[in-house]
């Protein structure tokens, strides 16, 4: 706990709160305005309320009246919405955004990489929208200076056209970041693109979704909500490639930059498209939601021999999620079958099994302002006997289940200024973990800085965090928002 | 010509003091703290407004926040209600939207959206005597107390004909940080123009009435402060572009326009 008053402080304080009250019981209150002798006047100045006045009305004391109830006319004010700027209108107004510094670095050395830093980058953020009758565009684009590729980088992070046809429809168009479904942190559901590398460097965490090229159609009758999201060309996840997180390659071992993941993602327009539906509708007090997608695996999750390349096989998912108040905290459940369409019966080498995922969490408030939350998840192959008859003998043998146990801890301190905060994830399967430690304070209204980590551990350079154990890091970084 | 005046004075006093009786007598305690509910949360059938919050930490420094705040009524007992709240400031969560089906005998339904990732966040039930957006009022100042959780009662001693004074006592203390609240409410109007927190005793904790306006025949406070007497901190709430049944639909409070906000309600 921080409490920012020093002791002297505190008994100036109490010493001032004593007195006060003393003195307030020591004196007959003050006669508000309105029962006084002199009866106030409409037009005379607002009588000083209590606490501001030159005699100290304390404790006990009735207020005066405010403005408006002081027995004078009150002042009949016509609705504003007519003249003036609307309310939205007068954010101020067309560009905002923010400016960061952004540095972090390895806390071991990592054989794969030729350099400690993992991150070194001052961002700039400008977004606008703009709005025409029914049609709304709003545009994001990011400009960063990354000195850990040593090159200027530009990432349109959304430009999209929101309209209603008629009124139970909605139509987004065009560059957008999407997300559904209940895990945090953890995704079974939303087959969105993610940006691994953003996420394990420790950039925002807002950097983990990446934006899609995507029209999303919503039908929302009332009764029933139907969202449609078509992605004409495969938007593939910003994973891991070795370029500055190293990671487990299974005939190379522990690779890095210069033995880069050479991949070559499904690119056809409207060829080699994405669909993903979800429909959802309330129940009471909680939400269901089933899910449909039918794409590719969004990260490498296949390997081609000649060339020599990673591949992203078909792939289709069918789920379902649930989420409603249980007790004093919030509980979600979600499932999704993985459907790796190329994989036959499970016995292709080079394609990624079949999959049942589930997802089970529970948050709640454990004090005051003090959050916790807990999930487990399970990776189950369907087909694992034929997986492991078709697996080299030399290459690491994956077990049938990987579970995986999340938690998060989120402490709110100063006002809310300061955030503390920690995720873990970790795999008793897998024998591995990842550690999310999380410091963010708000200087100003604009100003904030934050500290970090990614910390993995693992028993084995093969498994999902185990493999990431190099690319341990410490980050810091100041934002400017305006 | 001291006598008389001090004789003025008593009598005055005795007639104010029966007057008060008799006006007492025409509401019961009930009635009061039921009309206060209505005046504070309910007015209208919905109602909508700019708020601008300047919180004062008490050592110089100052925050400010900046939202729009929908609201819907969602029966005629004063009890089931729907807010949407339309961040503007500070600006790293401009756009962020914090929706509530508040409930009566159960905890409320609460959603966050953040924008940015596009998240509909469900936020777990929390202490409601909790600093709202780092404020000086707690969530449960903006969005009201039950009033089952507490007696009330008259203090006759007080109550004059300008305010009706009222202590509230909790039921559960201990799930509350004050031992009773006084409330000092406008006779005429039924809003609270002051309400004080005392613990040990000792007023800690004081909410005023700053401004009142007259908005299509609904008393309004359009300027409000809750002081921490302890810290001296204190905020300051500002409201702008009131209106009272706009025609919102019920359907503003649903996931689709977490994502995609009603701007011509935003207006």
């Amino acid at each position: 706990m921080i409490v920012r008053i020093g002791t002297g402080g505190v008994v100036v304080t109490l010493l001032a709160a004593a007195l006060l009250a003393g003195a307030a019981g020591a004196q007959a209150p003050a006669l508000p305005p309105g029962l006084g002798g002199g009866e106030p006047k409409s037009d005379a100045a607002p009588a000083l309320p209590p606490g501001l006045g030159g005699g100290e009305a304390e404790g006990d004391a009735a207020p005066a009246l405010p403005p408006g109830l002081d027995g004078g006319e009150a002042e009949a004010a016509a609705p504003e919405a007519a003249d003036g700027p609307g309310l939205i209108d007068r954010l101020p107004d067309w560009l905002h955004g923010y400016w960061e510094a952004r540095g972090g670095l390895r806390t071991q050395e990592d054989p794969a990489q030729p350099r400690d830093a993992t991150l070194g980058e001052t961002r700039l953020q400008l977004e606008t929208e703009r709005a025409w009758r029914a049609v709304l565009l709003e545009a994001t684009a990011d400009v960063y200076f990354d000195g850990v590729m040593e090159e200027a980088e530009f990432d349109l992070r959304q430009l999209r056209l929101t309209w209603s046809p008629v009124d139970t429809v909605d139509v987004r168009v065009g560059r957008q970041v999407l997300t559904w479904g209940t895990g945090d942190l953890l995704f079974i559901n939303d087959l969105f693109p993610k940006d691994w590398q953003s996420f394990f460097i420790g950039r925002d965490v807002e950097y983990l979704k990446a934006p899609s090229d995507a029209i999303k159609l919503g039908w929302f009758p009332g009764w029933i909500n139907v969202e449609l999201v078509y992605t004409p060309q495969f938007d593939p996840d910003r994973y891991i490639t070795g370029e500055r997180i190293s990671f487990y390659n299974p005939i190379f071992g522990l690779s890095g930059r210069r033995r880069q993941v050479d991949a070559n993602p499904p690119s056809t327009w409207f060829e080699d498209d994405e669909f993903a539906l979800r429909v959802y509708r309330r129940l009471g007090r909680a939400e269901v939601a089933a899910y449909g997608y039918a794409g590719y695996w969004k990260s490498p999750a296949g390997q081609r021999l000649i060339p020599f390349q990673a591949t992203f096989p078909k792939l289709n998912v069918y789920g379902a999620s649930l989420r409603t108040p249980v007790g004093k905290g919030i509980f979600n459940i979600e499932a999704g079958y993985y459907d790796s369409r190329q994989d036959g019966d499970g016995s292709k080498m080079y394609v990624n099994n079949s999959e049942f995922r589930l997802l089970v969490g529970y948050e709640r408030e454990l004090a005051k302002e003090f959050t916790g939350a807990l999930q487990y998840y399970l990776e189950h192959m369907m087909d694992y006997s034929a997986y492991k008859n078709s697996n080299f003998f030399f290459m690491p043998q994956r077990d049938r289940d990987r579970h995986v146990f999340t938690v998060r801890l989120t402490k709110l301190l100063m006002n809310q200024n300061l955030t503390l905060s920690l995720f873990t994830y970790y795999s008793p399967s897998d024998g591995d973990a990842y550690f999310r430690p999380h410091a963010k304070y708000k200087m100003s209204d604009a100003w904030a800085v934050e500290a970090g980590g990614n910390v993995f551990w693992g028993e084995s350079d093969t498994t999902f965090f185990g493999q990431f154990e190099n690319n341990s890091n410490l980050y810091v970084a100041a934002r400017y928002s305006f | 010509m001291k006598r008389t005046w001090t004789t003025y004075a008593l009598a005055l006093g005795l007639v104010a003091a029966l007057a008060a009786g008799a006006t007492a007598q025409d509401l019961t305690v009930d009635e009061i703290v039921k009309k206060t509910n209505h005046v504070s949360y309910y007015q209208g059938q919905d109602g909508k407004a700019r708020v601008q919050m300047t919180i004062n930490d008490g050592k110089g420094g100052t925050r400010d926040r900046e939202f729009i705040i929908l609201r819907r009524n969602r029966d005629d007992k004063d009890e089931e209600q729907a807010f949407y709240v339309f961040f503007l400031q500070p600006l790293d969560v401009r756009q962020m939207v914090f929706m509530v089906h508040k409930h009566i005998g159960k905890d409320d339904d609460r959603w966050l959206y953040q924008r940015e990732v596009d998240v509909v966040k469900r936020i777990a039930a929390s202490d409601k005597r909790t600093s709202f957006v780092g404020s000086h009022f707690f969530y449960e100042d903006v969005s009201g107390r039950a009033l089952d959780e507490d007696t009330h009662e008259l203090v006759e001693a007080e109550t004059d004909d300008t305010f009706y004074v009222l202590k509230n006592t909790p039921k559960n203390p201990d799930t509350v940080e004050f031992d009773y609240f006084k409330m000092w409410i406008h006779r005429e109007s039924f809003i609270p123009v002051k309400v004080s927190y005392y613990k040990g005793g000792e007023e800690y904790r004081r909410a005023e009435a700053l401004e009142v306006k007259e908005i299509q025949g609904f008393k309004t406070v359009t300027r409000s402060r809750m002081t921490d007497l302890r810290t001296g901190g204190a905020t300051e709430l500002a409201y702008s572009k009131v209106e009272y049944d706009t025609g919102l639909p019920d359907e503003i409070f649903t996931e689709r326009y977490l994502k995609n906000p009603p701007r011509e309600h935003l207006r």
